[in-house]
């Protein structure tokens, strides 16, 4: 058997290992049958339930709400840390900041939403404030760990950029607020974007935390889904399953190529200036 | 007269050879001693903690020069820059620019503005915009802005690539955006971080006379930093060299190339013969060394402040040594040996010459005439000799 057969089948058997159980997902939403295990056909009838079911769309309103604020708060307060981390120098404890803010990346998420919701309650308990668990504590808690990923994007971004840009800037006159919003601003907002998009998809994504923070009648979607599921599984949630999919994969692809775009026209504008076609006038 | 001409406001007058003026009458404002200083360096220390990269630095620059901090990496002149531009705080010390104490100004408040070694234009902005951002920061009439840009850009030559983004230029258009964009504001002084180092050989050459053109049509002050000695030595009024934080001398090219004043000097900058020896007499009007290490005594036709006895090194640059088959009629110095290696590279040539004490003389010769044998060859043996005028006896 040559490598070449041997590479493409351990390529073909690992992707079909991450991909076959959502595609099956898919496949099985468009089944005609009240019965998610027996094929009957195809139809897009379950996707036409969704629509009138209340508990479910009511969840992903919500859902939306909190992704929507969560990785807008996730996205300035990263971008601080980011900042912070990137161009302050070696302040003390440089080492032990840059270490902590991706601690919430491995964090398992029972442990972060289990202390979210201890320091809730106390914080209720002391100042009255956030009252009651509701869609504010799951906003404050999404926030918490979506920032991180925003802080690390920021980071790498402003390192892989070149220092005596701001210098020049404010050589020239500008104040460093200034030199803050005209020159740096600018320059890191695909990662930004990029930031924006992956914090709103990691909130719609999470059960966990959510679970421990949430308050009743604040259910998040994967919470419904979750919870509709030990009921019994209906295709009307591989339905839903599916759009989520769908949403989901068109969030991570847009962060991907924002995050790509920049570099790759760079690529091309610096041959196509050292090829000599800039010299033309 | 030297004066007027530089207290002119800049003029810019349209770029080509015709318009180029000779420099004008340029006094030499070091030399005259009713010169204020433009720039005032005193006693200015920069740390980073334990680091110590600028050491006790005094200099004074003054108006109209093109004055260059020459050096090696690590050397405190890049430090020493920066502390001009009011990025970094000076440890101990102070800056004046034009009699004004820079200590509390911070860089956006500076009449200074600087080149960037790394050009740093904004990659978002085109061309104008670049050039722009300084006199938009002042607040100036639009009409004023875009008169002034299109001035800066027609200076450098760029005015046909006013709407371009600085990805779509080639490293010499992009060094030429950074020198206008830093020029347009007309700064009391203008900081050039190793402007040149960017660019390729060939370019850097072309480069180096168009700066020192448009430095003189300009009229400003520049200080540049720069580690290439060719480029201090064909671009400068006067150079500093640096080494581990301090100034080790201050001079015009010839000054710094001609009489270094200590060992380090003489080495950095070009090459040279170095021997050590021991002072036997000390006249007002000349020396004599005696030194093992070149087996001959020295004599140097300049008096130095060190008294018979002194442990001293006599520098001699290679292209100012003969180099003969036959004894020399004056035995001081000569020193004898057999030649090493040549290196023939068309206008001179290179001989090394081993002697007895086992020391290598390098001797530069010019090929003055056609010749397709050489009169000295490779193990000839050979006398090298020099003028009395042509050692500097070095102390430190």
């Amino acid at each position: 058997m040559s490598r070449g057969v041997v590479l493409f089948s351990a390529l073909a058997f690992g992707y079909a290992f991450l991909y076959l159980p959502i595609l099956l997902l898919i496949i099985y939403s468009f089944n005609d049958s009240a019965n998610v295990a027996i094929w009957g056909g195809w139809t897009l009838r379950w996707y036409g339930a969704l629509l009138g079911n209340d508990s479910l769309l009511g969840a992903f309103w919500v859902s939306l709400r909190v992704a929507v604020v969560s990785a807008s708060f996730a996205v300035a307060l990263g971008t601080a840390a980011g900042l912070a981390l990137a161009r302050f120098g070696r302040f003390r404890g440089r080492a032990l900041f840059g270490g902590m803010i991706t601690a919430p990346l491995v964090m398992p998420e029972v442990i972060t939403g289990l202390s979210l919701l201890l320091l809730f309650v106390t914080l209720q308990g002391l100042i009255g404030w956030p009252a009651g668990r509701g869609m504010t504590t799951i906003m404050i808690a999404h926030t918490t760990f979506a920032m991180a990923y925003v802080a690390i994007i920021v980071q790498s971004r402003l390192s892989g950029m070149d220092e005596s840009v701001e210098e020049a800037a404010q050589d020239l006159g500008a104040r460093p607020f200034k030199v803050f919003l005209v020159i740096t601003l600018p320059l890191i907002a695909p990662a930004l974007v990029a930031g924006w998009l992956l914090a709103f998809t990691l909130s719609l994504d999470d059960l966990v935390i959510a679970s421990f923070v949430s308050g009743p009648g604040s259910s998040t979607l994967p919470m419904e889904v979750f919870s509709s599921v030990r009921r019994g599984v209906s295709p009307e949630i591989n339905a839903l399953a599916t759009l989520f999919v769908l949403f989901v994969s068109v969030g991570i692809i847009i962060a991907g190529i924002l995050l790509n775009r920049q570099e790759r026209r760079r690529q091309r504008d610096d041959q196509l200036a050292y090829s000599g076609r800039a010299q033309e006038v | 007269m030297a004066d007027d001409a530089l207290n002119q406001p800049p003029v810019s007058r349209p770029p080509g050879p015709a318009a180029k003026p000779a420099r004008p009458n340029y006094r030499e404002p070091w030399q005259d001693p009713n010169a204020q200083p433009y720039v005032q360096i005193v006693g200015v220390t920069k740390t980073f903690g334990p680091f110590v990269a600028v050491d006790d630095v005094t200099l004074d620059i003054y108006r109209g020069e093109l004055f260059a901090l020459l050096g090696g990496s690590g050397c405190g002149k890049t430090t020493l820059l920066r502390m001009l531009a009011g990025f970094e705080i000076p440890s101990q010390g102070r800056i004046l620019i034009d009699g004004v104490d820079m200590s509390e100004i911070p860089p956006y408040d500076r009449p200074v503005n600087m080149m960037f070694q790394s050009y740093a234009l904004f990659p978002h902005m085109t061309v104008q915009a670049n050039v722009a951002f300084g006199l938009r920061q002042e607040r100036l009439p639009a009409g004023d802005v875009r008169r002034r840009v299109a001035e800066a850009l027609e200076l450098v030559q760029l005015s046909a690539f006013a709407k371009r983004k600085p990805h779509q230029l080639s490293g010499g258009q992009r060094q030429r955006v950074a020198l206008a964009r830093s020029l347009v504001k007309r700064p009391k002084l203008l900081l050039l971080d190793e402007p040149l180092a960017a660019l390729d050989a060939k370019l850097r050459e072309q480069t180096q006379f168009e700066l020192v053109n448009i430095q003189e049509q300009v009229g400003i002050t520049f200080v540049m930093v720069t580690h290439d000695q060719d480029e201090a030595m064909s671009m400068a009024t006067r150079i500093a060299v640096m080494d581990q934080g301090w100034i080790r001398q201050t001079g015009t090219p010839a000054e710094i190339y001609e009489y270094p004043q200590n060992r380090f000097v003489a080495g950095f900058i070009g090459q040279v013969n170095m021997f050590e020896g021991l002072v036997t007499d000390n006249q007002p009007d000349h020396v004599l060394i005696a030194s093992e290490e070149a087996d001959a005594t020295l004599y140097v036709s300049h008096g130095a402040e060190v008294p018979a006895g002194t442990v001293v090194s006599v520098a001699v640059r290679p292209e100012k040594m003969a180099i003969a088959g036959q004894p020399p009629d004056d035995r001081h110095n000569a020193v004898q040996g057999i030649v090493q290696e040549i290196a023939y590279l068309g206008d001179h040539s290179v001989y090394l010459v081993e002697l007895p004490t086992g020391r290598t003389v390098r001797v530069k010769a010019p090929n003055t005439t056609r010749m397709t044998e050489m009169p000295v060859t490779w193990e000839d043996h050979v006398w090298v000799t020099w003028r009395p005028d042509a050692g500097v006896v070095l102390t430190a």
